[in-house]
C-alpha cells in the first residue's frame, strides 16, 4: 500500500532507516533517533510524500515482554531497547500511510519533538511523556497532561505497581499514605 | 441545660423520641425539601437525569430541584468516578455546603471505585467526605436512587446523618468544656 513511501525513504534518508516492516497492512519505518526530525520535516514537505494528517503518536514499554509461544527461560527483551515511539502518519493528498518508529534505551528516553511540524502533536506528546516519561527535546511545554504535578512516576511503565495510588487529600481520619501490603492497593 | 451522650442505636432512638418537637419538625422540613448538588462527572450521570427527570421523578420525594451551587443546596449526589485528581475539588464542594448537609454516593464507582482499582480513580469517594448512603449498581437503577432517597429521609429525621452527628459531637464537647455533662 504505501510501500512507495519506504521506497522513498530508503533512497532519500538511507542512512536514517534501521530496518523497515509491514504489519496489517500498514507500513513501519524504524528510525534511528538522531535523523528523525530531518526525516520527518522531509516526510511533511515532498511533493511525493506530503503527510499533512498527523494520526497518533504513543509509545511501548517492552519491560520483561516475551511473545506467548516462547518458554520463559527466554529472556526475549534481553539487550532490546526498552521504550519504542509510534508516530503514525498520514497524507490527505496522496492518501497513504506510515508509522515512524524510534526505538529509545531505558536510560536516556529522549528524541526529538514533532510538534513543531504538526503542532497536532502537542498535547499527545505530552500524555507519551505524563505516562511513559519519554522526553521530548524542544517540546514548547513539556509538561503533565492528565495527572497532577505531585504526582511520582509515570502510571503507563510496566513497571509502575498497578493499584499505587498518590492521593492529593484524604478525610482527616483517613491516612494520606497509607502503608500498603505489596501488591494491594490503596485501600 | 445538660447533654446527653448516647452510644448505642437503641439509646439513640429513645433519645430520638425525647427529641424535642422543634428538632422533629426541622427535621421533617428538611427530609421533605432535599435540594441536590449533582457532582456529575461520568456515565452514571445518565441515570441521574432519568431518575431526576418525570419517569422515576425525584420530585415526589421533594428532591426535585438541583442547585448546581454547592452554597445552596444540602444533599451532595457524587454520581460517577472520583479521580484522585478530582479529590480536592470534591472536599472543596463539600465544604462549601452549608450544614445540615447528607451525601449520597451514587454507583459502584463512587461508593468504592467500582471496576477501576488502578492509579488513578479514587476508591471510593468516602476517602475524602462522610457519605451518607450508597447506592451500589454500574449504574444503579431508578428504584435503588428512590431507595436511598427515602433511607436517607428516615435518616435525617432521626438526626442520624453524617452531619447532624457531627453537630451533636461538638454540642457534647461544647458542653464537656463548660463542665456540665450528665452522664
Ligand atoms: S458505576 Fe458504572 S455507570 Fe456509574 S460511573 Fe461507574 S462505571 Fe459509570
Amino acid at each position: 500500500m504505501a510501500q512507495k513511501v519506504l521506497d522513498g525513504l530508503l533512497k532519500h534518508h538511507g542512512s536514517a532507516v534501521e530496518r523497515t516492516g509491514s504489519q496489517h497492512g500498514d507500513e513501519i519505518a524504524w528510525i534511528k533517533r538522531d535523523q528523525l526530525l530531518e526525516v520527518a520535516r522531509w516526510l511533511k514537505t515532498d511533493p511525493s510524500m506530503l503527510f499533512d494528517a498527523p494520526v497518533f503518536v504513543t509509545a511501548i514499554d517492552w519491560l520483561d515482554y516475551r511473545p506467548l509461544n516462547r518458554p520463559p527461560s527466554e529472556a526475549w527483551a534481553e539487550g532490546k531497547p526498552r521504550f519504542t515511539v509510534c508516530y503514525q502518519l498520514r497524507s490527505q493528498t496522496h492518501r497513504h500511510r506510515i508509522r515512524l518508529e524510534i526505538e529509545l534505551p531505558e536510560t536516556d528516553p529522549r528524541l526529538p519533538s514533532l510538534s513543531s511540524l504538526w503542532p497536532a502533536f502537542d498535547w499527545q506528546e505530552r500524555e507519551t511523556f505524563d505516562m511513559y516519561g519519554i522526553k521530548f527535546d524542544a517540546h514548547p511545554d513539556l509538561r503533565r497532561i492528565y495527572m497532577y504535578e505531585e504526582f511520582v512516576g509515570y502510571p503507563l511503565r510496566k513497571d509502575y505497581p498497578k493499584e499505587k495510588r498518590q492521593p492529593l487529600v484524604r478525610r482527616d481520619d483517613l491516612p494520606l499514605n497509607p502503608i500498603k501490603a505489596p501488591g494491594h492497593g490503596d485501600r | 441545660m445538660g447533654v446527653e451522650i448516647t452510644t448505642t442505636r437503641i439509646e439513640d432512638a429513645a433519645k430520638w423520641a425525647k427529641q424535642s418537637l422543634v428538632e422533629k419538625a426541622s427535621n421533617w422540613g428538611r427530609k421533605f425539601s432535599l435540594f441536590s448538588y449533582p457532582f456529575v462527572t461520568a456515565c452514571c450521570g445518565m441515570e441521574f437525569m432519568s431518575v431526576a427527570g418525570p419517569k422515576y421523578d425525584l420530585a415526589r420525594f421533594g428532591a426535585e430541584f438541583p442547585r448546581f451551587s454547592p452554597r445552596q443546596s444540602d444533599l451532595l449526589m457524587v454520581v460517577g468516578t472520583i479521580t484522585e485528581k478530582q479529590g480536592p475539588a470534591l472536599k472543596r464542594v463539600f465544604d462549601q455546603m452549608a450544614e445540615p448537609k447528607w451525601v449520597m454516593a451514587f454507583g459502584v464507582c463512587a461508593s468504592t471505585g467500582g471496576f477501576y482499582q488502578n492509579y488513578s480513580a479514587m476508591p471510593g469517594c468516602d476517602q475524602v467526605i462522610p457519605v451518607d448512603v450508597y447506592v451500589p449498581g454500574c449504574p444503579p437503577r431508578p428504584e435503588q436512587v428512590l431507595d436511598a432517597i427515602i433511607i436517607l429521609m428516615d435518616r435525617i429525621q432521626s438526626g442520624r446523618g453524617h452531619s447532624q452527628l457531627r453537630t451533636k459531637r461538638e454540642d457534647i464537647i461544647a458542653a464537656q468544656q463548660a463542665g456540665e455533662i450528665v452522664e
